[in-house]
């Protein structure tokens, strides 16, 4: 007997995940997005002792990479457990090579995928069928779910089928529309689950399994004349998958009352016009269908949830007789192919398997790549393709294709919406908490009411002063809108500047309510509002309500988390709930939420629902429109003409009205387009008193979004300088009657204070008060805006004249990394910059994956920049996990075409004249000067070979620059050079190529949420180490070092800048391959990001991380190439690990673990430093030397 | 044999000598170490309540940072099934101890206002704490703050941790009253079973090289102790309350000095941190043989026998000595 549903609200990787725990016992992970949050519920489970359907806690290993994580899973098969991973995008990539093996030996598994984009021209984390597509051929089970409810009731009819079939199954959802999306769901018994599980299959899984007490030989080597015909053997296995898959669907329905097919109709019983899709897009395109039906339209859709096998028979069953016209819709892109998948396998079916009557006409075409959102206007565009006596074949939907003028045309317009449904769209800031709140909310509502609830968020690309939009929709029946509101009947905005900035009203309906945060009074609202806010609010006929949250928040304690705040305005305004039932359901949500974390928490919280509402007011809405504040426009009007036109579309959100004639077709873009998004982000900015200055050039630095700026020029370029321009005399006695100026960008500055906090000069009279000091922003904003104006058309000082070895001139070299989107107080980029500084004009940049890609490359603007003579960093991402290899294939391209140059020079000399020649070839290049005087070589020498008419000189013409110096720097982080990228770059540093390679060691991954790498440091607390890392850190330096030819370097700028400094310069130096290992602090830590340089001085300090020097070319003098370049830990260990919650959580999670781990990493401490300082006394004769 | 038994806070003590609240008795081994060196009670180091407070809440503000913002990264670390908010580890702690020795052990609370003090007295008594020492941790700073007002700070904490507890409450105080006597006096009215005299305040250093304020904790001197002396002496038979002296004993005369002016019983940590817990020995041999050597045969004898009531010249606790001190304190250089 089916039994009352049990309610709950989550999203499909929580739901999946679940049922992927619970009936397996080895769970192997490693992160991506969209699919890491699997992987992270399953280590939590584990780490709480949460056990599966039969009692034992699954067994979950985080491995080095997808393609480990799939090899386990294959040995753990192989070994006779029930065992499954979770992956996504380029990780479902590398497994693929295993996947045939476990296919090809008839192993039942599940892999559970949240389906992304792959990375071709642009890396994308958001959601297509790319990935799964590529898998289609590995003889898995492809199995599509459309929404949340499908997510977990697919991961168990999965789970239950792959035992029978012997077939593993690739259980796929969304990545991110429906990975993400929170939704009310009837959740799954255990018994149910335990009830789908065969155990007299389990126990023939078991039995095929690998043990000496039963001993096979699996996986042997074939030769042509069995190889094929033993390919053959498992066609029954397939003929019989989708026999099983139905079984296995019925008797989930009998089970839990939720009937799926394999292929699903739903739409008119005698529909003319079928669209036939798979994912997400099903649930939009079912309620619009419901919506055309009504209005009796002949249409209908047929979900493809069994995609591999593909049963043409069942498809074809499941289609209406009447079918005339089918469109098939590929969430992919397959360039050069006859079609994408979905729409050659329906061909097939069609020719193969249409029997009665003329077979339907089948047009393919392409929709919701990289998670575009797929609206019912766009499946209504489809069917008015297919209503056409001609329908266009190949097109594409949700675009404007001007190029190939494939997309079909969509009325904007178009909506099925419910009435009944409540549909709110809030605009907030990440740290403001908005997203929580709603999450929140939709919980209240999912769980306590009859109501259905869904949310979908979507997140900006930055990492600091991130902007979120949260999509929340409540109703009385199951949710099927699964794209973007845009027809709201409430709008709140979260953050006043986001009213300039973009057209919040744009979605909002007539009559609708509008809640907005703004500090003045209810009176003085309106007044304050922008013209098109007032144009819409008056023209839309809206309900406004104001609050000052921030003031509210304030007052309980809660700084800026409005979140509770504005989460009760919403429920008082909404009307989604009574407001008396819902003030009491957030109370009692805040109870449960915040109980375990502290009575104070809860009280702050209940506290802050019981002042809203006296402060939450009615704006009176005047009849006319009175303001003359116009929206701002996204980039300045000066800009060049591709940011205007299309970088500015996307920061003003309107990137998917952009056509795809203005997009390049390889995926090159412009340097340096950061400097156009003003983003203003900063409440305070760093302030100069150059009274108190000691010139130092510390501030700019450690700046990470490279907002300070020092120069020192010529006195005579201040004749036009701004009134407030401050200027100095330089101190520097080799700057003797210069000027000298540090200056911010009060735009660009994300208010970190990392440069007040390392700034060493303060006032003799007041210690508090130093040479640079936060300001509340806004008053210098304008001041501060022509000043850096005025600065940055300083001129440059000229590169040979900078002592780069002192900070204090270095820093006055003109940073070519700037304004990144990294987080307020990033640890990495300092060190970025510092590299853009010191080479960036000659540098090539290999970027594995991650942070630095993230914030290095993210559309839609980069940082990396180039100076007044063009030159800058050249960038490029690959992957993730080949990173090492794709940079050293930049050294090996380098060094081949300069070698060539230089074969050509000489054979040209002649004509190029002797001296010159001999000049260029013998050029010393490593200083500033050197490349200086080779750049002017080469420009003569270019000049010269205009005028020489051979293939030759042609060739010597377009090769000549390669004459110039070029490094090679190869960044990433400790996922890539611990982990996935380590076996590529510990053949780079065996290559003995000059490359030079910088780790920012946050030690996690980073961009995916902070989950343990090997690097992280013993008893951290991370994701996939929920119980604290028991293992420690791995010494990536000394392995390096092992090789004797390669120079070492460990850094942390916060502990000894000029020591980092210093490195960089010897890395570069030397010819060789190079690696620096450099500290980078990391939101990721938990700790104070302002003071974070504090807590890289207590690492040192403390022995956590030793600072050295390893360097051959000492050893080619006779010296220890090993030199320690920080004392012995003068601190107890607890000193600095409880500076970070990622220690502290440890203790106050697991005390007794923490005890024992903090004692332990004590003891590792002492022991490595002695192997250190063993290692840099011992004689040089012992020492490895220069290979 | 000299008796060196006391009383204190309602039990008998086989010695004057007290641990006071210090890192030592973090660990169950340590507090059996010291009944063995002959303590006489132990108060367990100092529960900060308020501060596991702060620390929950910065816990708190830093699983939140940054979280939610970026699509990649909407958490940052993993969520743990449960916080142990420190007193539990507290709680267990006087469990551990209650079961491990026969001496009493008194809980210690520290804070500066009402917060959770009752909530936690109540879950020290249900842990088998043999009394309480609530250690009131304030420094008014506040310039529109009266002195009475800060005063009814203190009393109110006391009579809601009596009105939650049936066990003896000690209020360990600062010196920084304007009145201490009446201070005294209303904490002994309010219920207090013992005053605690005096604690130490944490005063901050300056690094003048950094120019910054340096947490450093410095332990006790023996010239701290003439504060307390100074102030058992002059509350010795006048209030009902116990009392006991605690900062700057670190000898077996600084223990005797405290006995005559009136202590129930003296405590040290400073003493123990500094030479180990054996010093407990050496002090109560000490104490024992200069009983002996002066015929004393009790503790109890000589309790209050130079209190101000009790010594030949009574303002010698008062203004007059201090005159006397300046006057026969000669300054080494000339000014």
């Amino acid at each position: 007997m089916v039994k009352t549903p049990v309610y709950t609200t989550i999203d499909a990787n929580e739901a999946a995940a679940r049922v992927a725990y619970l009936a397996n016992e080895v769970v192997a992970i490693y992160p991506i997005t969209p699919a890491s949050a699997m992987g992270e519920w399953a280590d939590e489970w584990a780490a709480n002792g949460k056990p599966n359907l039969w009692g034992t806690v699954p067994q979950v290993i985080e491995m080095q990479s997808e393609g480990g994580a799939a090899g386990a899973i294959h040995g753990a098969l192989q070994a006779g457990a029930l065992a499954t991973t979770f992956t996504a995008s380029q990780g479902l990539l590398l497994m693929i090579p295993n996947m045939y093996k476990i296919a090809g030996e008839l192993t039942p598994t599940v892999f559970h995928i949240a389906a992304r984009s792959i990375a071709a021209q642009a890396l994308s984390i958001y959601g297509d069928h790319s990935d799964v597509m590529t898998a289609r051929v590995t003889g898995w089970v492809l199995l599509a779910s459309a929404s949340v409810q499908e997510a977990q009731d697919f991961a168990a009819i999965a789970h239950a089928a792959t035992l029978e079939a012997r077939v593993p199954f690739l259980h796929f959802f969304d990545g991110f529309r429906t990975s993400h999306e929170v939704s009310k769901l009837a959740i799954l018994e255990e018994d149910d689950l335990r009830a789908m599980l065969d155990a007299g299959l389990i126990a023939q899984h078991r039995a095929r399994s690998l043990s000496p007490d039963h001993p096979v030989v699996r996986g042997t080597a074939q030769n042509p004349d069995v190889y094929f015909q033993a390919r053959e053997t498992v066609n029954p296995y397939y003929d019989a998958c989708p026999e099983i898959i139905e079984r296995a669907m019925n008797r989930f329905a009998e089970l839990t009352g939720r009937a799926y097919k394999p292929y699903e109709y739903v739409g008119a019983p005698d529909a003319e016009r079928v669209i036939v899709l798979m994912g997400s897009g099903c649930e939009a395109a079912h309620e619009t269908v419901d919506y055309l039906t009504a209005q009796g339209e002949k249409v209908g859709v047929l979900k493809v949830r069994l995609y591999r096998p593909f049963d043409m028979r069942r498809f074809i069953q499941a289609l209406p007789a009447t079918t005339r016209v089918l469109g098939v819709l590929d969430r992919t892109k397959e360039p050069g192919s006859t079609g994408e998948p979905l729409y050659l396998d329906t061909v097939t079916a069609i020719v193969e398997e249409w029997t009665e009557g003329p077979a339907p006409v089948v047009v393919g075409g392409r929709y919701g790549l990289s998670s575009k959102d797929f609206t019912p206007g766009m499946i209504k565009a489809v069917f008015d393709n297919l209503a056409q006596p001609k329908p266009k074949n190949h097109f594409t939907v949700g675009i404007i294709d001007d190029v190939s003028h494939t997309s079909l045309d969509v009325d904007p317009d178009f909506s099925v919406e419910s009435d009944k449904v409540v549909r709110a769209i809030f605009y907030g800031l990440g740290a403001d908490g908005t997203v929580g709140a709603n999450k929140n909310s939709i919980k209240i509502i999912g769980e306590n009411t009859e109501n259905y609830a869904q949310g979908y968020f979507s997140y900006d690309s930055k990492k600091s002063g991130s902007m979120t939009v949260s999509y929340l929709r409540f109703g009385p029946k199951p949710i099927r809108s699964n794209y973007l509101i845009s027809k709201a009947n409430f709008v709140a905005c979260h953050q006043p500047t986001f009213l300039e900035k973009y057209d919040v009203l744009q979605d909002i309906v007539d009559g609708g309510t509008f809640l907005l945060t703004m500090p003045y009074p209810a009176d003085e609202v309106w007044d304050h509002l922008p013209r098109l806010v007032q144009e819409q609010i008056v023209k839309k006929h809206l309900r406004v309500y104001t609050i000052d949250a921030y003031s509210v928040a304030g007052e309980v304690g809660m700084g800026k988390r409005i979140n509770t705040v504005m989460q009760t305005c919403f429920f008082a305004v909404s009307g989604v709930l009574p407001r008396d039932e819902a003030i009491t359901e957030i109370k009692k949500s805040i109870e449960k939420t915040y109980g375990k974390k502290g009575e104070e928490i809860v009280e702050r919280n209940l506290q802050a629902v019981d002042i809203t509402l006296s402060h939450l007011h009615e704006v009176t809405v005047p009849t006319q429109v009175t303001s003359t504040i116009e929206m701002l426009p996204p980039v300045p009007a000066d800009a060049p003409d591709f940011v205007r036109n299309v970088t500015g579309e996307m920061i003003a959100r309107r990137g998917d009205l952009l056509p795809v004639s203005v997009l390049p077709a390889d995926g090159t873009y412009p340097s340096g387009t950061t400097k156009y998004e003003k983003r203003n982000l900063a409440l305070e900015i760093p302030v100069w008193d150059p009274e108190i200055c000691i010139q130092c050039g510390k501030c700019a630095m450690v700046c990470p979004h490279a907002v300070i700026r020092i120069k020192a020029y010529d006195g005579a370029e201040l004749v036009n300088a701004p009134e407030t321009f401050k200027a100095t005399d330089a101190r520097d006695t080799e700057w003797k009657d210069m000027k000298y100026t540090i200056q911010v960008s009060p735009d660009d500055c994300t208010g970190c204070a990392l440069c007040v906090d390392v700034c060493p000069a303060k006032s003799k009279t007041a210690a508090n008060y130093k040479a640079i000091n936060m300001n509340p922003q806004p008053p210098l904003r304008e001041q501060e805006n022509e000043n850096w104006n005025f600065f940055v058309d300083l001129p440059e000082m000229d590169r040979r004249n900078i002592k780069i070895s002192s900070i204090r001139q270095q820093q006055v070299q003109q940073p070519l990394f700037e304004f990144s989107g990294a987080c307020s107080g990033c640890g990495e980029t300092p060190y970025l910059k510092l590299i853009s500084q010191l080479f960036g004009d000659r540098t090539l940049v290999a970027n594995a994956t991650g942070c630095s890609s993230i914030y290095g490359g993210n559309l839609p603007t980069t940082p990396w920049a180039y100076n007044a003579e063009g030159r800058g960093p050249a960038w490029s991402n690959s992957l993730f996990e080949d990173n090492a290899e794709f940079g050293l294939g930049m050294r090996v391209a380098v060094d081949k075409q300069a070698e060539f140059a230089r074969e050509l020079l000489g054979k040209l000399s002649g004509q190029v004249g002797g001296d010159l020649t001999e000049e260029i070839l013998n050029a010393d290049q490593s200083g500033e000067a050197g490349i200086h005087d080779q750049r002017d070589r080469v420009a003569a020498l270019k000049t010269k070979l205009q005028a020489i008419n051979s293939d030759e000189a042609k060739q010597l013409y377009d090769l000549a620059d390669y004459l110039v110096r070029k490094d090679v720097w190869i960044v990433g982080g400790d996922g890539w050079a611990y982990d996935i990228g380590f076996g590529g770059l510990d053949h780079v540093l065996a290559s003995g190529r000059n490359v030079n390679i910088l780790v920012l060691d946050t030690e996690v991954y980073s961009n995916t949420g902070g989950q343990m790498s090997k690097s992280t440091p013993l008893a951290a607390v991370a994701k996939f180490a929920a119980g604290g890392k028991r293992a420690n850190k791995k010494d990536l330096g000394m392995i390096a070092m092992s090789y004797g030819n390669v120079y070492v370097g460990r850094v942390a700028m916060g502990a000894r800048d000029e020591h980092t400094l210093r490195t960089f310069l010897e890395a570069e130096a030397y010819d060789g391959p190079s690696i620096i290992i450099a500290y980078s602090h990391c939101i990721a830590h938990g700790i104070n990001m302002t003071t974070a340089l504090k807590n890289q001085k207590a690492s040192v300090d403390t022995g956590a991380w030793i600072l050295y020097r390893y360097n051959p070319m000492r050893a080619e003098q006779g010296e220890n190439p090993l030199q320690l370049d920080s004392r012995a830990p003068k601190l107890p260990l607890t000193e600095y690990l409880r500076m970070e919650n990622r220690f502290r959580m440890l203790e106050l999670s697991k005390p007794e673990v923490a005890r024992q781990l903090f004692a332990e990493a004590q003891e590792n401490v002492r022991t490595q430093w002695a192997l250190y300082e063993y290692l840099a006394s011992r004689p040089v004769s012992i020492a490895n030397g220069h290979a | 044999m000299v008796d060196i038994t006391t009383t204190y806070l309602g039990k008998k003590l086989r010695s004057p000598l007290v641990v006071s609240a210090c890192p030592l008795s973090e660990k169950v081994e340590n507090i059996k170490r010291m009944e063995d060196a002959g303590a006489g009670a132990v108060v367990l180091y100092s529960l900060f309540e308020e501060q596991i407070r702060r620390e929950r809440e910065a816990m708190q503000h830093y699983l939140l940072y940054g979280t939610e913002s970026f699509a990649e990264a909407l958490t940052y670390f993993p969520e743990p099934e449960e916080y142990h908010a420190g007193t539990e580890d507290y709680l267990k702690l006087i469990a551990d101890a209650k079961a491990s020795v026969n001496i009493p052990v008194i809980a210690s609370l520290n804070g500066a206002s009402l917060g959770g003090w009752t909530k936690f007295a109540r879950k020290m008594e249900e842990a088998g704490a043999d009394a309480l020492e609530l250690n009131v941790y304030y420094i008014p700073t506040n310039m529109n703050m009266t002195g009475e007002e800060v005063e009814n700070t203190y009393i109110d904490i006391l009579h809601a941790v009596k009105s939650a507890v049936q066990i003896p409450v000690a209020m360990k105080l600062s010196p920084f009253f304007s009145n201490m006597a009446y201070m005294a006096k209303r904490l002994d009215m309010g219920g207090a079973n013992s005053l605690v005299l005096f604690n130490r305040f944490y005063q901050p250093d300056i690094d003048i090289e950094t120019r910054e304020v340096t947490p450093n904790v410095i332990l006790s001197t023996p010239q701290a102790m003439r504060l307390p002396l100074t102030w058992v002496g002059i509350l010795y038979g006048h209030i009902q309350a116990d009392l006991a002296a605690t900062s700057g004993i670190h000898t077996p005369t600084d223990v005797i000095k405290m006995l005559m002016a009136g202590a129930n019983v003296t405590m040290m940590a400073s003493a123990l941190l500094r030479s180990g817990i054996d010093h407990l020995r050496v002090v109560e041999q000490g104490v024992r043989q200069w009983m002996e050597e002066h015929e004393y045969e009790s503790v109890d004898q000589m309790r209050g026998s130079v209190s101000q009531i009790n010594a030949e010249d009574p303002s010698a606790f008062e203004r007059t000595q201090y005159m006397r001190a300046l006057k026969t304190f000669h300054p080494r250089i000339a000014y």
